[in-house]
């Protein structure tokens, strides 16, 4: 006890000198370290939590869910015809409802614990926070700095927001043909089977002042050191991919590329894209899990990325079609912020810069040339810019994280104190970031087509055509968008 | 008594409105429809996928008349309506066989 009041006052007297720290430099640095405590026990941790910290993730936490409603729903649902509006609003604020119940279940559990058995640790965490068990206001998380924790509710509901967002994102791919139930079904098997094995992939670990001591507890793809900072992977290819599997064995739309289904409502989609956008900082910048001088990097690369892609779009636009749209410029910020997602904690502000302009032509080709000459209804291109954009961006980290070109390079937390590398091999840090991107899309596409398949097989994904002609809002859910 | 309808450009509506309202117009039925005619429709292009509408925005007026008025008021929406554009509409004209106000149950030209 003595102790950690020994090291409380340290800690205030090193906050105390900061104002001379340019003058104290090498001395205070000396000071922190020999402050540090290896593997702090859960009292300790209390000490190294700050109010910042826990506000800027409570905040953040809002953002996210922000991002998924109204932004995802208003987004999409201004691109689908009036007829099928409120049942994309339906499936956006059913989905996050939903998966907010499984993850305070199993979901957080199964995400970030250690594995059932240790050899399963690599690949899902295990039930012993389960109906979050343990978890309650005297528990802490780690971030990305030594000795710094957050509350664990406040990792948890930030958490739990990405888990939300994450399967809402699918929906566009086959929007306008499907049934709701079987959607949520599937919707709930894809989290258990895909999203929390895969979050536990490449965020599970132990913790920087753990993880010199237990170096291989953490899921595959941290292991293999994968670079995401807010959930390229995880998010974006993770999503894209389902969806991509499930517009093609669900089928094309009745009337597709016969019948006009122009968006019924861009201004919906402007705010919706603009929604996303401003709770985006909460997902990227929150994702660096405190508020210190990273979460400001990753909140202005974020602002760069978004803007670089709005206007390369709608350059492209201006020279292809001679006119930009705003659809198009809607695009064009949606794939910058998802290709800036897993750089956003380590590029330049210019690199980030850079990556915005690359991907929305990237993303273009995709959703109109590639996809009208391969002839799939990827209806909202859940594919063509979540997933597309997200290998963007995921391979793009390889590159703009290096510190040579202003990157914030690597972080060696199998020492302790933990130390950025110094020196950083780009070819190799692209190989392991195609493998992540490999594994998310092998195990998510896969296992999404034997669900879709099984669900297909047993209680049917898709409604009779006479239903989806009628539209979704009427057969499915009894009511209309609009009653003038 | 005449049944004058014209279909018109929409945004020709107030300028027409202005015109007849001068005069001596008492009322007119405005509806938006929509329809094609010779008018080629316009290219819409969303991300790509390309459509081209083929019904067509318009404005339609139905504007009740005398017989004496009718010519006067024709000329004025075919003037008005005017752009020198393919597109800009037709005025369709039919016999009234009667009009009756339902307020005074009064019927014929006083009910104009």
């Amino acid at each position: 006890m003595s102790d950690m009041k020994g090291n409380h006052m340290i800690r205030k007297m090193i906050s105390g000198v900061v104002g001379s720290a340019i003058m104290l430099g090498t001395a205070t640095t000396a000071f922190a370290d020999a402050a540090m405590i290896k593997a702090p026990t859960v009292a300790q941790q209390a000490t190294m939590v700050n109010k910042g910290d826990t506000t800027w993730m409570l905040v953040s936490s809002a953002l996210v869910l922000m991002m998924s409603v109204p932004g995802l729903a208003l987004f999409y649902g201004g691109l689908v015809r009036t007829k099928n509006m409120l049942s994309l609003l339906m499936q956006v604020f059913m989905i996050v409802s939903v998966t907010g119940l499984l993850w305070a279940t199993v979901g957080y559990s199964m995400a970030f614990t250690t594995g059932p058995t240790p050899a399963l640790t690599p690949y899902i965490g295990g039930f012993s926070k389960a109906l979050m068990m343990g978890v309650n206001g005297s528990t802490y998380a780690a971030t990305f700095s030594d000795n710094v924790y957050i509350p664990e509710l406040c990792y948890f509901v930030f958490q739990m927001t990405f888990a939300m967002i994450t399967p809402a994102l699918i929906v566009g791919s086959f929007a306008e043909r499907i049934k709701f139930t079987p959607l949520i079904v599937f919707v709930v098997l894809w989290s258990l089977l895909v999203y929390y094995p895969v979050a536990h992939m490449v965020w599970y670990w132990a913790g920087p002042d753990f993880t010199s001591d237990t170096p291989t507890e953490g899921g595959l793809l941290w292991a293999k050191g994968a670079l995401d900072f807010a959930g390229g992977t995880v998010v974006h290819i993770n999503a894209g991919i389902a969806g991509m599997v499930g517009c093609l064995m669900i089928g094309k739309r009745v009337g597709f590329g016969k019948e006009n289904t122009p968006p019924h409502s861009l201004t919906m989609t402007m705010i919706g894209a603009s929604l996303l956008w401003v709770g985006w900082f909460g997902f990227n910048a929150g994702s660096n899990l405190e508020a210190n001088g990273i979460t400001a990097v990753a909140f202005v690369n974020t602002m760069l990325a978004t803007c670089a892609a709005a206007v390369s779009w709608a350059l492209i636009e201006q020279i292809v079609h001679k006119k930009p749209s705003m659809l198009g410029a809607a695009s064009g910020a949606v794939a910058g912020l998802v290709a800036v997602t897993p750089a956003s904690g380590y590029a330049h502000p210019m690199t980030a810069l850079v990556l915005g302009l690359i991907v929305s032509p990237i993303c273009f080709a995709f959703v109109t040339t590639v996809k009208n000459k391969f002839k799939y209804d990827d209806t909202l291109d859940v594919f063509g810019i979540h997933c597309v954009g997200g290998i963007t961006g995921a391979l793009g980290t390889a590159i703009v994280a290096n510190p040579a070109l202003g990157g914030q390079g690597i972080t060696d937390y199998t020492k302790f104190p933990s130390v950025v590398n110094t020196t950083y091999d780009t070819v190799g840090q692209l190989m392991i970031q195609g493998e992540a991107v490999l594994i998310t899309l092998l195990w998510s596409g896969i296992i999404s087509a034997i669900l879709y398949f099984v669900i297909d097989k047993t209680i049917g994904l898709r409604p009779t055509e006479d239903a989806e002609r009628e539209g979704l809002d009427i057969t499915e859910h009894g009511e209309r968008a609009y009653n003038y | 008594m005449q049944y004058i309808i014209a279909i018109i450009k929409p945004f020709k509506l107030d300028e027409v409105r202005e015109a007849l309202s001068g005069m001596g117009v008492a009322g007119m039925t405005v509806s938006e429809v929509k329809g094609f005619g010779r008018q080629k429709g316009q290219t819409e292009i969303y991300r790509g996928a390309e459509y081209t509408t083929n019904m067509l925005p318009k404005v339609k007026l139905e504007i009740a008349v005398s017989d004496d008025l009718a010519p006067r008021i024709i000329e004025a929406i075919q003037q008005t309506a005017n752009t020198g554009a393919i597109g800009d509409g037709k005025i369709f004209v039919i016999d009234l066989a009667s009009a009756t106000r339902i307020r005074t149950g009064e019927t014929g030209d006083t009910a104009l």
